[in-house]
Parts: C-alpha cells; sequence; structure tokens
C-alpha cells in the first residue's frame, strides 16, 4: 500500500492556520467541536482515570499486602474491586482509544473532521457526568457498587446495597457516549476518505477502528438493555432475574456476556491497530500479510458474538453447550495467532531500532501473546473448572488489558506526541518510563497465575497463609507499577511545554497521511482532500 | 561473545533452570493440583498439555522475535528486506493451529463427557448456598446441618497483632477451616445437587476439580468419586457479598466403613437433638444460662452482619442496640424477623434449635444496654413458629 500525497497541501495546510477561529479559555474545550480538541480531551479524561482507577488498585493491593483484614472492611474492599474495573474498562480503555480515533482518524484518511461534528462534543461531554454519578456514590449513604463490574443479579438486585440506581444510570450514560462515538467512526470511515483511499488501501489502523465501532454499535444496545433488566428487577418489581417470579439469574450472565465478550475485543482490536501501524515504522518495513490482517481482524469480530458462554462454563450449562463454546472460543486462537505471527514476520530481516514506541509495542506482542496462550488454556472446558474465578483468570485479562490495551495506549501516544504537541518527547525518561513499567507490571500479573493455580479466588479481601508469599510480590509490583506512571505524565507535561522542535515526519520508517501535515498538525488538517493512490 | 560472557550467561540460564525447577516441583502450591480423584487427575494432565503447548508455542515466537531484534537491527547494519506477502506462509500458520488445537479438543471433549455424566451414584447429598455459610443435606438419611467458617474472627482481625509472615498468630488452617466438615465416603460415586436460597455462590474443592455454581431457584449436578481418604479444603468462588471471602468448604473424606459409623453416630446425635428440643419446651432456662448460649449463638450466626457491638453495617445491614424490633417492639415480632426472615435478612427457623433461638433473640434484648429484661424461652419460640 502506497500513499502520495500532493505535497503542495502541506504548504496549504500551514497557512490554514490564521482563520482558526477557535475560542478562548474554557469555552475553547466546552464548546469544540474540532476533532483534534475532542482527541485531546477523551486522551486527557482516560488518563485522569486512568490514575483513579490505578489508585483504588492500590488500596486492594494495601490490604492484599499480608493475611488478615489491614485497612479495608470486606464490604469496601468490593466497592473497590467493582469500581476499579468499571473505572478501568469504561473510563480509561475504551475513551483512550476513542481518543486515538479522534485525533488519527481524520488525519489518516486525509478529511477535515470527524463527520459528526457536534455529536463528537456531546459525546464526550456527557462522559464526566457518568463519572461523577459512578463515584459519587462512593459519598453516598449506602456505599458504590459494590457487586463486582460483572454485576451479576441477584447480588446487584435483591441484594444490592442500594447503589444499583446510580450505577445503571452511569452505565446508561458511558453506553450512550460510547454509541455515539462509533457511529460517528463509522459514518467518518465510510463518508470521507480520501479520493483513491479504496476499503484496502485503508491504514490498518482505520480498518481496527472501523470494525470496533461495528462491534461497539453491536452490542452497547445489550449493555443498556441489562441494566435496564436489573433497575427494573431491582426497583419496580419484575422477575427476570429472579427465580421466584419466573426468572433466571443464568440469563442474566448470558445478556451480559453476549455484550461482555465482544467488548474486550472492543478494548484489545484497536490496540491491534495501533501496534501494526508502529511495528512497520521501527522495523523499516512494509507490515507483512496487510490483507491477512484485515480478514483476522473481522473474523475475531464475528467470533467474538459466539464465545460468550465461556465465562459461565461453572454456571450449569449442558454439556452441548460447553461443547459448543469451547470449540469456538479454541477457534479464535487461530486469527490472533495470525496476527501474531504477521507481526513476528514484519521484524523479519527488517532494520529495526528501539525507540520507545517500538519498545512498547515489542512489549506488547510478547506479553499480549503471554496473556492469550493463558485464554487458550481457559478455553479448554474441564480445566477451566479449576481456573475460573481465581487469581489465573484475573492473571490472564491483566496481561491482556494492561500490558495488551494499555502498553498499545503508550506506544500510540509516545508516537504520535510529537505530532500532537510538536516537540519530540524526552527519549531518556521515556525510557525510564518503559523499563520500570515492564518489570513492575511482570512482577505484579506474573505471580498471579501462580496463585490462580493454587487455589486463590479471586474477589476476596483475606486469603489463607499459603497465599501469603506471592500475595506480597504483587502488591510490591502493583505500588511500584502504578508510580512508575507518574513519569509518564512528567513525560507529557514535559513534552507540550517545550523540547526539541519534531519535524513532520519524526520517525524515518513511519508511513501514512498523518505525516505529510506539520507538527503540531495545523488546527485544520486537509481541507482540501489529499490523493491517495 | 566473549568467551567470559559465555560462561557467565550460561551461569545464569542454569541458575534460572535451577530456579523454575525449584518452583514447580519443591512447592506443589505453585501448580495446578493433581488432585485425589481420577476425574481430577484427567483435569491435571489436560492443563499440563496445554500448559506444555503453550510454552511451545511461546519459546518458538519468540525466539524469532528476539533473533530478528538481536540480528536484524539497525545499528548492525541491517537492511531491511522487502518481502511483505506471502499467501502460502499465512495458509501454513492458519492450518498448524487448528490442528495443535484439534489435539487439545479431543481429550478434553472425552474428559468433559465423563464430568458430566452424573448417573448411578451411590449418595446424593443436597448442597445449599447461602450468605455465608454451607449446608448439607443428606437424601434417605435424615441427617442435614450447616457447616459454618470456625477461624475466630479475632484471627482476621488482626486483634492478636498483625501477620508476622510466619502465621504464629493464626492457625494453620486459617479462613480454611469450618465447625461441622462435609462428610463422604471413599471410593463411592457422590452426587451433589447444588442450589442457593439467595445470591449466586460456587461450590469448589479444588482436589476432586469440582466447582459449580449455586443458583438460587435452580439444581446444578456434580459428582466425585475420591481414592483417599482425607480433609480436603476449598472455599466460594463467586463473589456473593460481604463475606464471600469467608465461606470456606472443608470435606472429610472417610473409609465406607468409618462412614458409615459416621451416619450412625449421626442418626443417634439427631434423635438426643429432639429429645432435648422437647425437653426444653417443658423447662425454662435462666438469664444468665439464655445470655451465655445466645452470646455464642450471636457471634455465630448473627455478628457477621449485626457486627459483635449490634450497631451494625447501616444502611445494608441494621444495628440491633436500640432498634425498635428488639427493645419497643412485642417480642413476637422479633421471633418472627429470626424465624422467618425478612428481605436480605434469612430465616433461621430451621438452622437453630428452639432453645437457640430463645436464647439468641434473649440476648439482643438485653446485651448493648438494650436491658428490656425480657426472657424468650422454648415454649415461646414454639408457639411463635406455630402462629
Amino acid at each position: 500500500m502506497t500513499m502520495n500525497t500532493i505535497n503542495e497541501s502541506l504548504d496549504d495546510e500551514i497557512t490554514d492556520d490564521h482563520h482558526d477561529h477557535k475560542m478562548t479559555g474554557i469555552k475553547r474545550w466546552l464548546y469544540t467541536t474540532n476533532h483534534k480538541d475532542i482527541g485531546t480531551l477523551y486522551l486527557w479524561f482516560a488518563f485522569i482515570m486512568l490514575l483513579t482507577g490505578g489508585a483504588l488498585a492500590m488500596v486492594i493491593r494495601a490490604e492484599l499486602f499480608q493475611p488478615g483484614l489491614q485497612i479495608v472492611e470486606p464490604d469496601f474492599f468490593n466497592q473497590l474491586t467493582t469500581v476499579h474495573g468499571l473505572i478501568m474498562v469504561f473510563g480509561a480503555i475504551m475513551p483512550a482509544f476513542t481518543g486515538f480515533a479522534n485525533w488519527m482518524l481524520p488525519m489518516m484518511i486525509g478529511a477535515p473532521d470527524m463527520a459528526l461534528p457536534r455529536m463528537n462534543n456531546w459525546s464526550f461531554w456527557i462522559l464526566p457526568f457518568a463519572f461523577a454519578i459512578l463515584l459519587s456514590s462512593f459519598f453516598m449513604e449506602s456505599g458504590a457498587p459494590n457487586f463486582g463490574w460483572t454485576f451479576y443479579a441477584p447480588l446487584s438486585t435483591t441484594y444490592s446495597n442500594g447503589s444499583t440506581a446510580f450505577f445503571v444510570f452511569a452505565v446508561h450514560i458511558m453506553g450512550i457516549s460510547s454509541i455515539m462515538g462509533a457511529i460517528n467512526i463509522v459514518v467518518t470511515i465510510m463518508n470521507m476518505r480520501a479520493p483513491g483511499m479504496t476499503y484496502m488501501k485503508m491504514p490498518l489502523f482505520v480498518w481496527t477502528f472501523f470494525i470496533t465501532a461495528y462491534l461497539l454499535i453491536a452490542v452497547m444496545p445489550v449493555l443498556a438493555g441489562v441494566v435496564t433488566m436489573l433497575l427494573t428487577d431491582t426497583y419496580f418489581g419484575t422477575s427476570f432475574f429472579d427465580a421466584a417470579g419466573g426468572g433466571d439469574p443464568v440469563m442474566f450472565q448470558h445478556i451480559f456476556w453476549f455484550f461482555g465478550h465482544p467488548e474486550v475485543y472492543i478494548m484489545i482490536l484497536p490496540a491491534f491497530g495501533i501496534v501494526s501501524t508502529i511495528i512497520p515504522a521501527f522495523a523499516r518495513k512494509q507490515l507483512f500479510g496487510y490483507s491477512s490482517m484485515v480478514y483476522a481482524t473481522a473474523s475475531i469480530a464475528l467470533l467474538s458474538f459466539i464465545v460468550w458462554a465461556h465465562h459461565m462454563f461453572t454456571t450449569g450449562m449442558p454439556l452441548f453447550g460447553e461443547l459448543f463454546f469451547m470449540y469456538c472460543t479454541m477457534l479464535i486462537a487461530v486469527p490472533t495467532g495470525v496476527k501474531v505471527f504477521n507481526w513476528v514476520a514484519t521484524m523479519w530481516r527488517g532494520s529495526m531500532t528501539f525507540e520507545t514506541p517500538m519498545l512498547f509495542s515489542v512489549a506488547f506482542v510478547i506479553l499480549f501473546t503471554i496473556g492469550g496462550l493463558s485464554g487458550l488454556m481457559l478455553a479448554v472446558t474441564p480445566v477451566d473448572f479449576q481456573y475460573h474465578d481465581t487469581y489465573f483468570v484475573v492473571a490472564h485479562f491483566h496481561y491482556v488489558l494492561v500490558t495488551g490495551s494499555l502498553f498499545s495506549i503508550y506506544a500510540g501516544a509516545y508516537f504520535w506526541l510529537p505530532k500532537w504537541t510538536g516537540h519530540m518527547y524526552n527519549e531518556s525518561l521515556a525510557r525510564w518510563h518503559f523499563w520500570c513499567s515492564l518489570i513492575s507490571v511482570n512482577l505484579l500479573f506474573f505471580p498471579m497465575h501462580f496463585l490462580g493455580l493454587a487455589g486463590m479466588p479471586r474477589r476476596i479481601p483475606d486469603y489463607a497463609l499459603q497465599f501469603a508469599d506471592f500475595n506480597k510480590w504483587v502488591s510490591i509490583g502493583g505500588f511500584a507499577f502504578g508510580l512508575s506512571q507518574l513519569i509518564f505524565l512528567a513525560v507529557v507535561i514535559k513534552c507540550i511545554r517545550g523540547g526539541e522542535k519534531a519535524p513532520a515526519k519524526p520517525w524515518d520508517g513511519a508511513e501514512g497521511l498523518e505525516w505529510t501535515v506539520a507538527s503540531p498538525a495545523p488546527y485544520h488538517t486537509f481541507s482540501t482532500p489529499p490523493k491517495v493512490d | 561473545m566473549s568467551r567470559g560472557n559465555q560462561t557467565r550467561l550460561m551461569g545464569a540460564w542454569l541458575f534460572l533452570c535451577y530456579f523454575y525447577s525449584n518452583l514447580v516441583y519443591a512447592d506443589s502450591q505453585l501448580n495446578l493440583t493433581k488432585g485425589v480423584t481420577a476425574v481430577s487427575r484427567e483435569v491435571y494432565d489436560l492443563h499440563m498439555l496445554s500448559l506444555y503447548i503453550c510454552i511451545a508455542i511461546g519459546v518458538i515466537v519468540f525466539s524469532a522475535m528476539f533473533w530478528s531484534m538481536i540480528f536484524h537491527r539497525k545499528s548492525k547494519g541491517a537492511k531491511a528486506a522487502d518481502f511483505h506477502e506471502s499467501t502460502k506462509v499465512e495458509i501454513l500458520w492458519t492450518a498448524i493451529p487448528i490442528i495443535i488445537l484439534i489435539a487439545m479438543a479431543v481429550p478434553a471433549t472425552s474428559t468433559l463427557i465423563n464430568m458430566e455424566n452424573n448417573d448411578n451414584s451411590d449418595v446424593t447429598i443436597q448442597i445449599t448456598g447461602s450468605q455465608w455459610k454451607w449446608h448439607y443435606k443428606y437424601f434417605d438419611e435424615d441427617i442435614e446441618y450447616y457447616s459454618v467458617l470456625s477461624t475466630p474472627r479475632k484471627e482476621y482481625e488482626n486483634q492478636n497483632g498483625s501477620f508476622d509472615g510466619n502465621g504464629a498468630l493464626k492457625g494453620e488452617n486459617y479462613l480454611l477451616e469450618v465447625d461441622k466438615p462435609l462428610v463422604i465416603p471413599a471410593n463411592k460415586k457422590v452426587r451433589f445437587l447444588i442450589t442457593s436460597d439467595d445470591v449466586i455462590h460456587s461450590w469448589w474443592v479444588p482436589a476432586f476439580a469440582v466447582k459449580q455454581d449455586a443458583n438460587p431457584g435452580f439444581i446444578n449436578e456434580a459428582w466425585t468419586n475420591v481414592d483417599v481418604p482425607g480433609t480436603y479444603r476449598g472455599q466460594c468462588a463467586e463473589l456473593c457479598g460481604k463475606d464471600h471471602g469467608f465461606m470456606p468448604i472443608v470435606v472429610d473424606v472417610k473409609t465406607p466403613e468409618d462412614y458409615d459409623t459416621w451416619l450412625k453416630e449421626q442418626r443417634v446425635l439427631t434423635a438426643q437433638a429432639a429429645d432435648a428440643e422437647k425437653a426444653s419446651l417443658s423447662s425454662s432456662m435462666s438469664k444468665e444460662e439464655l445470655m451465655k448460649l445466645g452470646e455464642i449463638i450471636y457471634v455465630a450466626h448473627c455478628s457477621a452482619c449485626h457486627q459483635p457491638t449490634g450497631l451494625g453495617l447501616p444502611p445494608t445491614f441494621p444495628a440491633l442496640k436500640g432498634s425498635v424490633v428488639a427493645t419497643q417492639g412485642a417480642i413476637t415480632e422479633h421471633l418472627s424477623f429470626v424465624l422467618n426472615g425478612k428481605g436480605m435478612m434469612p430465616p433461621f427457623g430451621k438452622q437453630l434449635s428452639l432453645k437457640e433461638i430463645a436464647a439468641v433473640v434473649t440476648y439482643e434484648r438485653n446485651a448493648w444496654g438494650n436491658n428490656t429484661g425480657d426472657l424468650v424461652q422454648s415454649s415461646d419460640v414454639k408457639a411463635a413458629r406455630e402462629e
């Protein structure tokens, strides 16, 4: 895939700079319909949420540092794990990816902005309210949601602490925000590509966000439905999930995971897109197997709809159901494997350098693969009976979501920071961030595999003595990983405030339309579309 | 690489191998348990099979990556090659994983079919989870009882001082011990019918490779056949509220002969309890006796929610100290709460004897400065139950 841009457009963009029409001060951010401003808002919001969710995790790890109840009560511990999960999923990872989508998609496809800019503004600005509602419940008499981020009925209905209404409204708002963001992505990609950019010429980054947006549109309404049923079960006397009224608590899990499994791919497919952009840039070699990458992404997305019940093997499914979901789940390893092999083949006989974006991408491939392999082990139903709801599962999904999704977000942030700010970030500080994160994150999550195999259930505030040693190390890793993220904050602030001036294309192997505009990217780009052939 | 470097690298590698082999073999707590049933051993073998496959895939993929990261770097003068597509290779690395997956799926399927075959059991036991204890009921026997965490509260609340690293201040089976374990015979197929009274729980004993959710209103089946008599421990595996971490499972597996003896003992005990219940109706207890027994019952059954101080954890778990029900309300109303439950409050009518309910209600009406002076006797409880 080659892209040649009319070079003159570059000059046009730069001269465009003086008629920005942007407001000043807080109004600029409140009223903005500019995709770059909204992207920035999303990214900062996601980072603030990451630190908030991380702070909750620090308290969890402090409690688990030693056996015995040290600093929090069991009920508050449940509130911490619940809100930690909700914030990290809906507040940190998903908004960060939407931030990338906003910043990069229009520039990558040569569009002047997102297709629906006012809706874009709204889809961001309702998010802070959703999380204000969710977090405010910590200060209510009832306390915050304490039924796990998976909010299984009837723990979240008949037996809830009274936080269900706040929780449901917060999730509704998050869902509306996600759906609007997803519609915007689909409409933009379908209608606003530069002349000559056919679907199979789109950067893989664009493809992954395109497919992810479809997944969001498909499953977010399911989430909205299930939380509404939860609401009416709790407050309006319905019995969707109550056997006494003819309902079924397991039906809750079926509906939840029909949303929940595509949701986990919503959080990893964009990561594939980011890493598939960065590895070729630093291997100085084209992405291996572009079209097979597109097909693999689409296959993963389709398969994600028929594997949901692998989260529910212990609920008492019929044998046929268990076999069906085991086979389908194992099948997902095939397209995922294709992706990993393609990344390795891209690196093979390249001419590699290891700036921070590449370091995070390489770590992503290795650690995501570890998370994927433990996922394959979890797919084997008879053994899943042993792994299910233990720390083995906790280790698995943190490898996929932290060293997978989050690492890809860092890789992308370092990769495009010069484009966003116009300055090069401080490479040595960034390397400190990488190495501190890499070492601490493995100390944090790797021993969790052993804890799970030895039989430690998840979501418990206290544990038997044989789990004490590993928990201590895990907690130390947790504190170190949490603190390491402050280095990232320092790098970003330094980079915004100054630093070496970034050229239009700071990475010599990078490809794509975004590198044809100046750094920092002018407020308006591609007012006239570039030509791609 | 110089010779010295090579030796050092070799040394480091050997150390790692040594360290890892220690991890795997010295302490079984690092790996999945092999367990004590034919099924659990099959499950263990499946686990090891998929673990070895994953390690092999990991080694191959990561070796290729590190090879290219070491030798194909720009600083070593590597020039980027031009290839970026090969349908043959793509087909190859789609087909090979499929074959590996089939190799994993075949033994997994046969184990799963075996695990789901609940027919022809020798003993059937109904297991009911509730917040936060297990209830065991033996079919065809008149035996049923609750099994509750027996680790003293002062141990997990660190009232002996915090954990010193050797576990000296906590018992050997800290949080994995109960007052009355489930008792099953060895070498017999024991079928479990699992359900719940309130939220979803999950009954899990790793040594049997049995983990089955307890769903309120539905009954799940599982079974085991244990070869080796002994004591096996597990925990609730599904988040079930505040004390999810405090409802362990202990199973005492006895030889068939010992099991029969145990059954006989239980029958005698059940008969004695019925006699005691009858006797308690015609006698009355002093306030001291009622308060003493009441406190024991309260700590064991009520204090998880209403707290030892009687202050509860409002708004979810209301206080009893100074509450309307325990001070001003009628005794019959108070008894009705304890016997029948209400909302989140579970019914204790079947769980506790008449005498125990009388004692605990007396305790609640007189402890923490409630001082109503009310005394409740077994006959009052019986009258309330029959209403």
